[in-house]
């Protein structure tokens, strides 16, 4: 019996399905593109949001859905690149979002890396909880080190002051806001654009397959040649650099940088986007980022018992629906198809 | 003078210890069992506090005459510990029993949304200020250590710590239960082929360990107050134990726990902001060099 | 120069002796079979060799070089590649995926995260035409955890072919299999082995198939090397019989299976 459709992470794409793909992603791009000449400026500010968590959602999944290693720790990433740029923007007076993006990744690729290399030693258990211990760590570093953090208060950062594009926008003078957001749309879209590129050649690439590998089968990953360990640390920081970069998108956007995106709620957050969406498909940390970001923006406003929700809603995912979103579309689709033909 | 600071210290060692081993081993045991992860063990331990902080805050509040014997109000403390052990014996079979022929990942994520749920229930159902249970402590008084007083209560804890592991050992290695326990966890299927009833086992196995956490916070609840987030932190901590002591394994959450809590207790005393990061060190570095613990099996 | 020498080679677990001071040697371009009765050690002495187990004490010498502490990529890489008696795929990845991932090993391109895999039309050819040899060019498309058993067994050691070792172990490759598939398979790796002179060893219990296809057949018995040479000598050693058979006498070995 064959079953040659969703039980792949990756339906091959070559031929007919890479064009395929091309224009849905291009159809896609447009159609975001043209989103903040029809809806308000609230509208967009909620897309961007969603946009930047797909990016983190994108790089947790890399080493869910591609590696097997499931982290709770991701806040640890996200903060990282947020209270980067938060330090760079406060003590060293930068104003370029470019410097910032730079500044913050470097920092993110120091933490990503160092606990990367703790963290891959174990077996999936282990990896799990050293992954929130860590985060952990740095959150209770975040709060006890107030006086350097801001702690609770955290640190300000009005994105009037910042200048994008190498100081060629700026947001000064009447109608800044809009005019922000209305900017700062299209520079994260871009950044959103560029990013899942990269990270579908990526997980495209033979470095991704070998990932898919490990996953699979550790053992005999390491006796087809391949270094297991290595490879899941590049897969670790590359995650973490994707999840900085959401992080430090975030900063200007919600002007408050506070010890809550290094809590183990938000990493929880990462987790539930993937495991929504569907952490067996490329598109699925993107979709489920996406619908979970409305789902926060609507719920919150309704519930202080948001965190029950999401539990209630992950345990039924884990049980009913454990593809996710784009995962059971996919098979509803693919069953459509198969009576059909 | 400064002997009685040290044995006063001690004895807090020993009484964190306690509470330390009482989630640890829960935690250790239904892993030994049933291959199983809780990732909700810490928040049960934190349910635990709560809801003893509210039963003995609200036996208090209602006695008829203003005072309960201090056995009547010591026998309210495990009532904690079997509501918790209660609900483990409801989650078992109807959430995690579909999971085990899955992937790993699969009751990670689950148990990683009981532990969201649970928290917020505990803010649902007790508020978001801290409980305090702190009326018994204050009604077993305390005894003379040098020139301080001590209170007797975590000398009790300390005690129930001590019983808790020698009735664990005993029940896992000499009584007919325990044999069948230990049969099942290392084979499962064998032990079903046998005729054991391994969903009864696996139940029973999953409701003791979560008895044990919610025992860890009935009595470590009162010296310490229930508040929220306690959960996830006596979660980290519970696995660096188990780190330490090794998966799995009953002396192993012993030691563990005691020399967590012995680093715990020196580095408050010595680096207050950075005792945390000195325990992760230790399981980190546990883990680098001995990735199955002390006593681990591998 | 042997291509494989152990020497001395010891691993005990506890009391029980798998591996007993063995000396074994392997010669360029043989195809050996490692028999033996259940026990005797030739998974172990397979694990050892492939670095899947450390060896307590004894050496390990491949191509004139001592590789008795070498990693498993490290001896991956010096040209040691094994497949296992208990299949070991990438169930999610497709037949052609996991072949195409050996290949990709081999050249050192997983180290590539900046090229799309499915472009490379060295690897693509390369990884066809493996599974054409092994008879699996139909299943390309199929995820190895959707193949039939005997399917899985010859994707199994068409992984370990596609790394061109210098020395293949395969151990059980027809275990588990139908007696109806088993010649077959065996067909197919022996074609495949024999026809590019590749040195195999191979751990089997099926002694028709041993006597069919070896060049020298290797006895183990308790963890040493009881007896060896070709299958005529092999077959009237009445020791031999009577460990692998419980009985000796010249229709012994006709008699089984």
């Amino acid at each position: 019996m064959t079953d040659t459709t969703v039980t792949s992470a990756v339906p091959e794409a070559t031929g007919p399905a890479t064009t395929r793909l091309i224009v849905v992603a291009i159809v896609i791009l447009v159609a975001l593109a043209v989103l903040p000449h029809v809806v308000d400026t609230y509208q967009t500010q909620l897309l961007i949001y969603g946009l930047l968590f797909a990016v983190a959602a994108l790089g947790f999944n890399l080493l869910l859905g591609y590696t097997g290693l499931l982290s709770f720790g991701h806040s640890a990433y996200f903060g990282t690149g947020a209270y980067t740029v938060a330090f760079i923007v406060r003590d060293l007076g930068v104003q370029s979002m470019e410097l910032c993006i730079l500044g913050g990744l470097l920092g993110t690729l120091f933490v990503s890396a160092l606990f990367g290399f703790v963290c891959v030693r174990h077996t999936r258990i282990f990896f799990g909880i050293l992954t929130l211990a860590l985060s952990q760590v740095l959150w209770s570093l975040a709060f006890k080190f107030f006086w350097v953090t801001g702690g609770t208060d955290g640190i300000r950062v009005a994105s009037a002051r910042l200048t994008l594009l190498g100081g060629l926008i700026d947001f000064r003078g009447p109608g800044a806001f809009a005019r922000f957001i209305f900017a700062y749309y299209y520079y994260v879209l871009v950044l959103f654009a560029a990013a899942t590129a990269v990270m579908w050649i990526i997980v495209h690439s033979p470095f991704g397959k070998a990932l898919q590998a490990i996953r699979d089968n550790e053992t005999r990953a390491g006796f087809i040649g391949i270094p297991v360990r290595r490879y899941r640390w590049i897969a670790f920081v590359i995650s973490g650099l994707f999840a900085g970069l959401a992080g430090i998108l975030w900063v200007p956007l919600n002007g408050l940088t506070t010890p809550d995106i290094l809590y183990w709620p938000f990493s929880g957050e990462i987790v539930f986007m993937a495991v929504l969406g569907g952490f067996r498909n490329f598109t699925g940390p993107i979709v489920g980022a996406v619908v979970f970001n409305y789902l926060k923006a609507y719920a919150v406003a309704s519930s202080e018992y948001w965190q029950l929700v999401l539990g209630v809603v992950l345990v039924i995912l884990v049980l009913v629906l454990p593809s996710g979103i784009v995962g059971t579309i996919a098979r509803l689709t693919a069953r459509f198809r198969g009576k059909a033909s | 003078m400064t002997t009685t600071i040290y044995l006063i210290q001690l004895l807090n060692a020993l009484f964190y210890a306690a509470v330390l081993f009482l989630i640890a081993a829960g935690l250790s045991l239904i892993y030994g069992v049933m291959r199983i992860v809780n990732l909700a063990h810490g928040t049960l331990y934190a349910l635990g506090a709560y809801v003893t902080a509210w039963v003995v805050g609200s036996a208090f509040g209602n006695a008829v005459n203003g005072t309960l014997g201090l056995a009547g109000v010591l026998l309210l403390v495990p009532v904690g510990a079997i509501v918790i052990a209660a609900v483990g014996a409801l989650i078992e079979p109807t959430l995690l029993r579909p999971l085990y022929a899955r992937p790993e990942e699969y009751h990670l994520l689950l148990t990683f949304g009981l532990l969201m749920i649970i928290e917020d229930v505990i803010k649902l159902l007790f508020g978001g200020t801290p409980l305090s249970a702190g009326t018994i402590m204050d009604s077993m008084g305390s005894i003379p250590i040098g020139f301080m007083l001590y209170p007797t209560y975590n000398l009790f804890v300390v005690a129930i710590g001590l019983v808790a592991a020698v009735g664990l050992w005993w029940f896992i290695y000499r009584t007919k239960f325990g044999v069948i326990l230990r049969a099942t966890s290392q084979d499962r299927r064998m032990a079903s082929a046998l005729g054991l009833d391994v969903g009864r086992v696996y139940v029973q196995a999953f409701a003791i360990g979560c008895f044990m956490a919610g025992l860890g916070g009935a009595v470590g609840g009162p010296a310490q107050a229930a508040v929220l987030g306690m959960g996830v932190d006596a979660l980290i901590l519970a696995f660096v134990v188990v780190v330490i002591g090794g998966l799995g394994s009953l002396e192993g959450a012993l030691v563990g726990a005691l020399i967590v809590s012995l680093v715990r207790t020196a580095g408050i005393q010595f680096f207050p902001e950075i005792e945390l990061a000195v325990l992760y060190l230790i399981a980190a570095a546990v883990l680098m060099v001995r990735p199955t613990g002390l006593f681990g099996r591998a | 120069m042997s291509l494989l020498q152990t020497i001395d080679l010891k691993r005990y677990f506890g009391e029980t002796r798998a591996v007993d001071n063995v000396n074994l040697t392997i010669e360029e371009g043989e195809f050996v079979s490692l028999v033996g009765p259940n026990g005797a050690g030739k998974t172990s002495l397979c694990n050892v060799v492939s670095a899947y187990l450390r060896p307590d004490s004894g050496k390990i010498i491949f191509q004139g070089e001592d590789v008795t502490n070498a990693s498993v990529t490290e001896r991956v890489k010096a040209g040691i590649a094994r497949s296992f008696q208990l299949v070991n795929l990438f169930d999610d990845l497709t037949a052609f995926d996991n072949v195409a991932l050996a290949i990709f090993s081999r050249q050192g391109k997983t180290r590539n995260l900046a090229a799309l895999a499915h472009l490379d039309g060295e690897v693509n050819n390369e990884a066809d035409t493996v599974l054409g040899q092994f008879g699996l060019a139909a299943k390309r498309n199929v995820t190895a955890r959707g193949l039939a058993q005997g399917e899985r067994k010859l994707l199994d050691v068409a992984l370990a072919y596609a790394l061109r070792p210098r020395l293949l172990f395969l151990d059980e490759p027809t275990s588990g299999v139908s007696t109806r598939d088993k010649g077959q398979i065996m067909d197919t790796i022996a074609s495949v082995v024999r026809g590019e002179g590749i040195t195999a060893v191979i751990i089997e219990h099926d002694m028709d198939v041993v006597f069919k296809y070896s060049d020298r057949i290797v006895v183990m018995h308790q963890g040493a090397i009881l007896a060896q040479g070709p299958p005529d000598a092999i077959r009237t050693n009445e020791q031999v019989a009577m460990i692998l058979l419980g009985s000796a006498g010249p229709d012994a070995f006709s008699r089984e299976h």
